[in-house]
């Protein structure tokens, strides 16, 4: 949805002492998190991580979201594909973990060409569409290719083994890889193809008279945001060693969604605050009331109400830091 | 009072009072046996959800909330019908609350996803209601054990045997939900049936949520069979009943169905088109059997409604556990004791009236009811039995061993024996 990406209020030059502290703004942020495990339960560990998994899922989605003006809505079964793929190949296969992360994560690249294929000619609701119709067979083949897929009852298998057992070791090497993904994601939108892309995300037409391939360009972002989702599918295998259709279901893209825009479309980091909000929320509003759904709903109103750029966009109206403003 | 002054004298009256009355202050130091609910309170089965945290509550204010002198403390979560939240909720129940042990879900993939969860951190998890027969079967897990649940094709085994020769059908069709619950009971009753002698003329698959079963119905109508068999839950089986009856078949070929698609939850909402509907099963409200009717009496006197499979299930689950704590003093915490007294527990005071155990692989093996749906003389309808199939066990007549050396009943895999 270009009206998405033409909300966001264009960054700043960057300067290199914007970056220098910028840089010890995450660093300090790392180590924060680095040292989160010694003084969490087990269970909020365990929730750390998702936190960690989902914020990277809905990092990619930024990069198309916030930098290239296209809303995906195929990004979960993209996630999903590479989780069952994950669990196919250690459960089903006994094959050895790092090849099935290998092929997890080219499967869900693979799929994302695909789709990029499809997609990029289209853009606005069109794009949303047929993402969401993409998805939508993704999860259809898994619900129905049950000798392979499991069907409904999905695909399970002891994928913590050894260290992985650990949850601050899970924990750790969560972060060190999420952490990883999310300066890469950072770099590329920086990069000057990431300029091609917010380019394009202001004005398609302009670029393409200034000689840029616009598909060319929204079909390499699309590969390389599935890329990242396909990761995250990777880490999300490993934490529930368990995977079915709902994980590859509308509501995961819906949600990964949902938390990049809670974070603040185009902020890419703003996508970790998102998911460890919408995170929060969930759990702890559905120990008091069975309506949490409705809890949850009334919330994304009121932040597009009272938030429009998310909370990242909220926090940078109250508290106008250039720490904050080097985010970006 | 300072502090110190304050520690003082409640040290004393604490002492005190443990001297009079030790076995008070003995209780009292006791922390709550903390029982995990999972069900689902929301998505697409919800109503039954809700009817399982009903059964589980009805059970334990029926004991006063009270086992071996430990209050019990319900936490119940909502898995919104969807395995990736009822696993973040059995993490949040057993790793945040302390829960003893888990026990409820509904639908399979949410209670495979939380056995997965369990079987690596050892909290015992029963399953009144997930019927998936490899849980007690080819992918046992020893802290997963199906406490007064039954697993999909115990009773349709029953049924197929039933249909041959008592009801005397030579040749019948099948319809079913195209998922791994109907995959199972439908092989059951296929397998039982085609070894007997009889036929599967033709077996017919349809998607979760069907709305219009007119093309299903139109081929049935054409088939050349001595009954239908249908595997339907909720809404569908409420649908393909209605819709089954208003093509005028119903009285012209003759119904036999798994048991959830005549439960209470379905035909406290429908007419007379579901009279004569026969089924298998452990639990028939219509038993005239003094303890099942007074379960029933009361249930309805309380919650307004005839007790479903959901209801009853969590109850008897959560009664056949207790019993277990309640041997065990209390003890709740000791998982290998509470888990080996679980699997050796003969429940006497179930509402099915008679007593029942678990068999080596953690599934209970009962008196099977065959039922039909009959109508009381207040216009409700129910499940009366009609013949009762004594000890049935999840393998019904097989060696278990060889019985698991076959695969799991599947789309692909119905058991059905070649003529």
């Amino acid at each position: 949805m270009t009206t998405l990406g033409q909300a966001t209020p264009s960054p700043p030059a960057i300067s290199s002492g914007s970056r220098g502290r910028m840089l010890f703004v995450l660093s300090l942020l790392f180590a924060a998190l680095a040292v989160l495990p010694l003084g969490l339960s087990r269970y909020q560990l365990g929730l750390a991580t998702e936190m960690l998994i989902y914020g990277t899922l809905a990092m990619s989605i930024d990069i198309l979201a916030g930098f290239a003006g296209r809303t995906s809505l195929a990004h979960g079964a993209i996630f999903g594909v590479s989780a069952y793929v994950v669990v196919y190949v250690i459960s089903t296969l006994n094959l050895s973990p790092v090849l099935a992360i290998a092929l997890g994560v080219s499967a869900a690249t693979l799929l994302a060409a695909l789709f990029a294929l499809i997609a990029v000619r289209t853009s606005g609701v069109y794009f949303l569409l047929i993402t969401l119709a993409l998805g939508m067979i993704i999860w259809g083949i898994c619900l129905r290719w049950t000798d392979v897929t499991g069907g409904e009852n999905g695909l399970r298998g002891d994928l913590r083994v050894g260290i992985l057992r650990d949850p601050r070791a899970f924990y750790w090497i969560t972060l060190a890889v999420s952490g990883l993904l999310s300066l890469a994601m950072w770099r590329l939108v920086r990069s000057p193809f990431g300029l091609t892309l917010r380019g394009i995300r202001d004005s398609e037409s302009r670029m393409r008279s200034l000689g840029y391939n616009v598909q060319a360009h929204l079909f390499v972002g699309f590969v390389v945001s599935g890329f990242f989702a396909g990761a995250a599918g990777v880490l999300y295998a490993f934490f529930n060693s368990f995977v079915s259709p709902t994980t590859v279901a509308l509501a995961q893209s819906v949600q990964g969604l949902l938390m990049a825009i809670t974070g603040g479309i185009g902020t890419l980091f703003g996508s970790f605050i998102g998911s460890a909000a919408i995170l929060t929320l969930q759990n702890v509003v559905s120990s008091y009331t069975e309506r949490w759904q409705t809890a949850l709903g009334l919330t994304f109103i009121l932040v597009m109400i009272f938030a429009p750029h998310g909370l990242v966009g909220l926090l940078r109206s109250v508290l106008p830091s250039q720490a904050l403003r080097a985010g970006q | 009072m300072d502090r110190r002054q304050f520690l003082k004298a409640s040290t004393a009256s604490l002492a005190a009072h443990g001297v009079t009355r030790p076995w008070v202050a003995a209780y009292a130091q006791a922390e709550p046996i903390r029982v995990g609910v999972l069900a689902p309170l929301t998505g697409v089965v919800a109503a039954g959800g809700r009817e399982m945290v009903e059964g589980t509550q009805f059970y334990f204010d029926s004991i006063s909330n009270q086992i071996a002198g430990r209050k019990v403390e319900l936490l119940v979560e909502d898995d919104a019908s969807n395995p990736d939240t009822a696993l973040q909720k059995a993490r949040k129940l057993v790793e945040q609350n302390n829960a003893h042990f888990l026990i409820g879900n509904l639908l399979a993939n949410t209670g495979l996803a939380v056995a997965n969860y369990v079987k690596e951190n050892g909290t015992p998890y029963f399953i009144p209601i997930i019927a998936a027969d490899d849980l007690t079967q080819r992918a046992r897990i020893k802290n997963v054990i199906r406490v007064a649940g039954y697993s999909a094709s115990a009773f349709t085994h029953p049924l197929g045997d039933y249909a041959y020769k008592k009801l005397g059908y030579k040749r019948i069709a099948t319809i079913s939900q195209d998922y791994s619950f109907g995959h199972e009971q439908c092989g059951g009753l296929c397998q039982v049936f085609t070894e007997s002698g009889g036929e599967i003329v033709q077996q017919f698959w349809h998607p979760l949520n069907t709305a219009d079963f007119s093309p299903y119905i139109g081929e049935i109508s054409n088939l050349k069979i001595d009954a239908l068999f249908m595997m339907e839950n909720g809404a569908d089986a409420t649908r393909l009943i209605q819709q089954f009856a208003s093509f005028g078949l119903k009285g012209q070929l003759p119904v036999i169905s798994a048991m959830n698609s005549t439960d209470q939850s379905v035909i406290r909402t429908l007419g007379a088109e579901c009279e004569g509907i026969v089924s298998a099963a452990h639990f028939a409200e219509g038993s005239d059997n003094p303890v099942t009717q007074k379960f029933v009496v009361d249930y309805t006197a309380k919650y307004g409604k005839i007790p479903s499979l959901f209801g009853f299930s969590m109850y008897s689950g959560s009664m056949w556990v207790s019993q277990a704590i309640e041997k065990l003093g209390g003890k709740v915490e000791d998982r290998d004791a509470l888990i080996t007294t679980v699997l050796g527990i003969e429940l006497t005071n179930s509402p099915l009236g008679k007593a029942i155990k678990l068999d080596s692989y953690g599934n209970p093996i009962y008196d099977v009811a065959v039922r039909k749906v009959t109508k009381r003389p207040d216009g409700k309808l129910w499940n009366v039995p009609i013949d009762i199939y004594a000890n049935v066990s999840q393998f019904w007549s097989y060696d278990p061993k060889t019985y698991m050396q076959q695969p799991t009943y599947s789309r692909s895999f119905q058991g059905i024996k070649k003529a």
